[in-house]
């Protein structure tokens, strides 16, 4: 008996050099010369790159020549051309899963040093799996339909991109965004680099589109709670904080917002950064979508005495928007993709407490000094210090939180440009003088180059160094009252004391704070540093190890907006070829229960992850629902009795592939 | 005894998490130890303790599984299952006369290759110490019935 009933089996062993990724450590003539013997290998053979043409064709033509029934390729991880071999089985006329790929390169030639050993690992596993593939069966993938609608979690310009790249395509989508407006930290910036190009000038069309465009459902302080189901048909709830003010019935006037009790902005506005003040019915910035105010129940009067004359609703009258009744809702939705977009948060400074951020008032972030080079930030774009005197010098700091052993190993990508960007405004705001303090200057995009030559004709001082600490501590008359960086200049070769008014810390970009939660929701992978993982960082750069989920933007890893909106794109349009398709075919190694062999011992059904195992009382046996099976196979390795089995991974399979390793 | 011993591994890495370490070690070009050869399950929660034993009886001086770390299961918790099913095997595997030692459980996660690669050479390291596994003739069909 083999996979197959009785018909006799017989296998091609095909073994790839990979150039010398594997020739290189594993002697690729001696393992399939070793294949070659093995009970059922009817041809084994070594090729330079199997994955090509003419070496998909040598499969094709042996399993014509020699009526191979049974494949088994050694080459790299089945995560990258499992696939790929899979559907050269079916071309040669044979079903796809009697094929078995073998790892020789990841997990032979790659981590091995010695050549004799990595050879015999490697035909250990070819063994192995020649000895599997014996028990391999035909199978069929299972086709799933795919829900058209698409969510997408996080409404900065990643998530902006996607969503109208899809509504204009006629897919529906809902757009979640956790802040009161969507536009993300682009819609915080002063100009953009290299192009000098307003922020908001080339955001808020975008946003604007976002909340007329019919097939984009925006939700605004929402998030997402809950994901089951899987790619094509997944259900997610989202939970919807209050606003306090009606979406539906208000239009946007403002006029809540001047006939509010406090007559000045008296708390700190998050979207400046605290750099400006707010009332507690507010817009988050002018430019936000929805055009709608918020109340913010922490300061509102009304919410902590009940006593204020609500000149608010007063002024709504008719309208009667304001709401002080609303409440935490939860909607559920049905999509078949989903776009993760949640971005990045701004390292925090004061994790390096030499640079002085918090401690020194003159000490900014350069996401505050966006604000403040701002034409409608909290100080109109004037770029004056706290205590209204204009900057005479200003310090840049690259790589705070950035390339750095005791925070963050990477690099952030984006800093170096947009210091040079800072740099540039802040002299032509303040015809004050600029340093920047670099390790070493990296400006790899278009454009990029040419900016910072035009930065250095600004006249610009750039000195090579990083910046040791600030210090109050002046030496010298004319520190007094100055801001002194200490740093050793590393092109001079001399410790430099260098004065100035303002510091300006180019921070890091992080993953955000709840990337672990979020990561958790949605079945995620994450790198060390908390990017989200990508399937495949060249050739999978926006799909994940989830199906059906994609990512864009900074959540993947630090990026700029050219990038941002170019894997956006991407994400959507992967989004777009599986609704397009209109079904997913599904892995087909989904358990099942021999009705004979089962006890009815009710082991599995507790096993089960996804209720997918009932127990039938009438027959005293378990029944597996193949449709919520995803083949995890916990089932198959508690049955007692060996009834239920999992398609792909049968006991025959793996006990094969097991005592193949091994003898 | 370990002089001139090359210990024989089992590694029984699961889809999602370790086997992806694996295959970001080899990406990264890190060498470790040649000891273990990997068969991949879908979950740790696949692997049958009848396969472990099996495993035992066919030559293997150790079993590795790795899975994913508590939480992060891709089928929720088949994890929890694999670490429940191996403290119990250890004991069974004192009954036979096996090192509960030989058996080792680890959470790796797809960004840890670094932690694959210390994992797979100190275990390694730990079985050469250990010394071959050589079950009786009668224990070892025990444990093939098991």
């Amino acid at each position: 008996m083999n996979g197959n009933g009785n018909k006799s089996v017989k296998i091609g062993v095909y073994v790839c050099h990979c150039g010398t990724n594997i020739a290189g450590k594993v002697d690729v003539k001696a393992l399939a010369e070793s294949a070659a013997g093995l009970p059922g290998v009817v041809v084994s053979r070594e090729y330079k790159y199997m994955c090509s043409d003419p070496g998909q064709d040598l499969i094709v033509k042996d399993t014509k020549q020699f009526g191979l029934n049974r494949i088994v390729v050694a080459s790299c991880s089945p995560h990258l051309h499992e696939l790929t071999f899979r559907k050269t089985t079916a071309n040669a006329g044979e079903n796809p899963y009697l094929f078995h790929l073998v790892n020789i390169r990841e997990h032979v030639s790659w981590v091995s040093d010695d050549p004799a050993a990595a050879t015999e690992k490697a035909k250990a596993l070819v063994k192995a799996a020649v000895a599997r593939v014996f028990w391999h069966q035909e199978l069929q993938p299972r086709r799933v339909p795919v829900n058209p609608s698409v969510l997408i979690v996080g409404g900065g310009i990643a998530g902006i991109h996607a969503a109208l790249t899809l509504a204009s395509a006629g897919k529906p989508v809902y757009l979640v965004e956790r802040k009161p407006s969507i536009g993300g930290h682009m819609a915080q910036f002063d100009k953009t680099f290299p192009t000098l190009d307003c922020a908001a000038c080339i955001l808020t069309p975008k946003m604007t589109s976002v909340k007329q465009q019919p097939n984009i459902h925006l939700m605004t302080l929402a998030e997402v709670s809950e994901v089951s189901g899987f790619v094509g048909n997944f259900k997610v709830k989202v939970k919807r904080y209050p606003r306090y003010i009606d979406e539906a019935k208000c239009v946007g006037c403002g006029e809540c917002i001047e006939m509010c009790v406090y007559k000045e902005g008296k708390y700190p506005n998050d979207f400046d950064l605290g750099l400006g003040k707010r009332k507690p019915i507010y817009m988050p910035f002018p430019q936000a979508v929805p055009p709608v105010p918020l109340i913010d129940p922490a300061t509102c009067i009304e919410f902590k005495s009940h006593k204020c004359p609500k000149g608010c609703v007063e002024v709504c009258g008719d309208r009667d928007a304001i709401d002080f009744s609303q409440t935490v809702k939860e909607v559920e939705l049905e999509v078949g993709t989903i776009i993760m977009a949640t971005g990045f948060k701004t390292f925090e400074p004061r994790r390096l407490p030499q640079y002085g951020y918090g401690k020194f008032p003159n000490v900014y972030t350069s996401l505050e000094v966006e604000r403040l080079v701002n034409a409608s930030g909290p100080t109109l774009g004037q770029v004056v210090l706290r205590d209204g005197r204009r900057p005479e010098a200003i310090g840049i700091l690259h790589c705070i939180g950035s390339r750095d052993e005791n925070t963050n190993r990477y690099c952030s990508r984006v800093c170096c440009m947009y210091s040079l960007k800072l740099a540039h405004l802040l002299k032509e705001k303040t015809g004050a003088h600029v340093y920047n303090f670099y390790i070493d200057m990296r400006t790899p995009g278009k454009g990029f180059e040419e900016f910072y030559k035009r930065v250095l004709e600004d006249g610009v001082s750039f000195i090579r160094g990083k910046v040791a600490g600030v210090t109050t501590w002046a030496q010298s008359p004319a520190e007094e009252g100055k801001l002194i960086l200490r740093v050793e200049d590393t092109l001079l070769g001399v410790v430099r004391r260098i004065p100035v008014d303002m510091v300006v810390l180019s921070v890091a970009m992080e993953a955000q704070a709840d990337a672990e939660n979020v990561r958790r929701l949605f079945n995620l992978g994450c790198s060390a540093e908390g990017w989200f993982l990508e399937r495949h960082p060249k050739l999978a750069p926006v799909d994940t190890f989830t199906d059906g989920i994609f990512l864009a933007g900074c959540c993947q890893g630090p990026k700029d907006i050219p990038d941002t909106v170019a894997q956006a794109g991407a994400a959507a349009a992967q989004s777009m070829s599986l609704i397009d398709k209109g079904y997913v075919e599904m892995e087909p190694n989904t358990a099942w229960i021999e009705e004979e062999l089962c006890s009815g011992c009710h082991v599995c059904v507790a096993m089960c992850p996804y209720t997918a195992i009932h127990f039938d009382a009438d027959k005293k046996v378990a029944v597996l629902n193949e449709a919520l099976c995803k083949g995890c196979g916990t089932c198959v390795a508690a049955c007692p009795s060996g009834a239920a089995q999992q398609n792909l991974f049968r006991d025959e399979q793996l006990f094969a592939e097991v005592e193949g390793v091994l003898v | 005894m370990s002089d001139g011993f090359n210990p024989l591994i089992v590694g029984f890495f699961c889809n999602w998490c370790t086997y992806l370490a694996a295959d970001l070690a080899g990406t990264s070009r890190m060498k470790y130890a040649p000891n273990v050869r990997v068969v991949r399950t879908m979950c740790s929660g696949r692997v049958d303790p009848q396969m472990i034993l099996w495993a035992f009886s066919h030559g293997a001086d150790g079993v590795l599984i790795g899975g994913c770390h508590p939480g992060d299961c891709h089928y929720q918790e088949g994890n929890y299952k694999a670490l429940r099913r191996t403290a119990l095997l250890r004991k069974m595997l004192t009954q036979f006369g096996i090192e509960p030692e030989r058996l080792r459980l680890e959470w790796i996660s797809a960004s840890e290759a670094e932690r694959l690669r210390d994992v797979v050479n100190e275990f390694s390291e730990q079985i050469r110490g250990l010394g071959p596994l050589h079950l009786r003739p009668d224990v070892r069909e025990e444990v093939v019935a098991a």
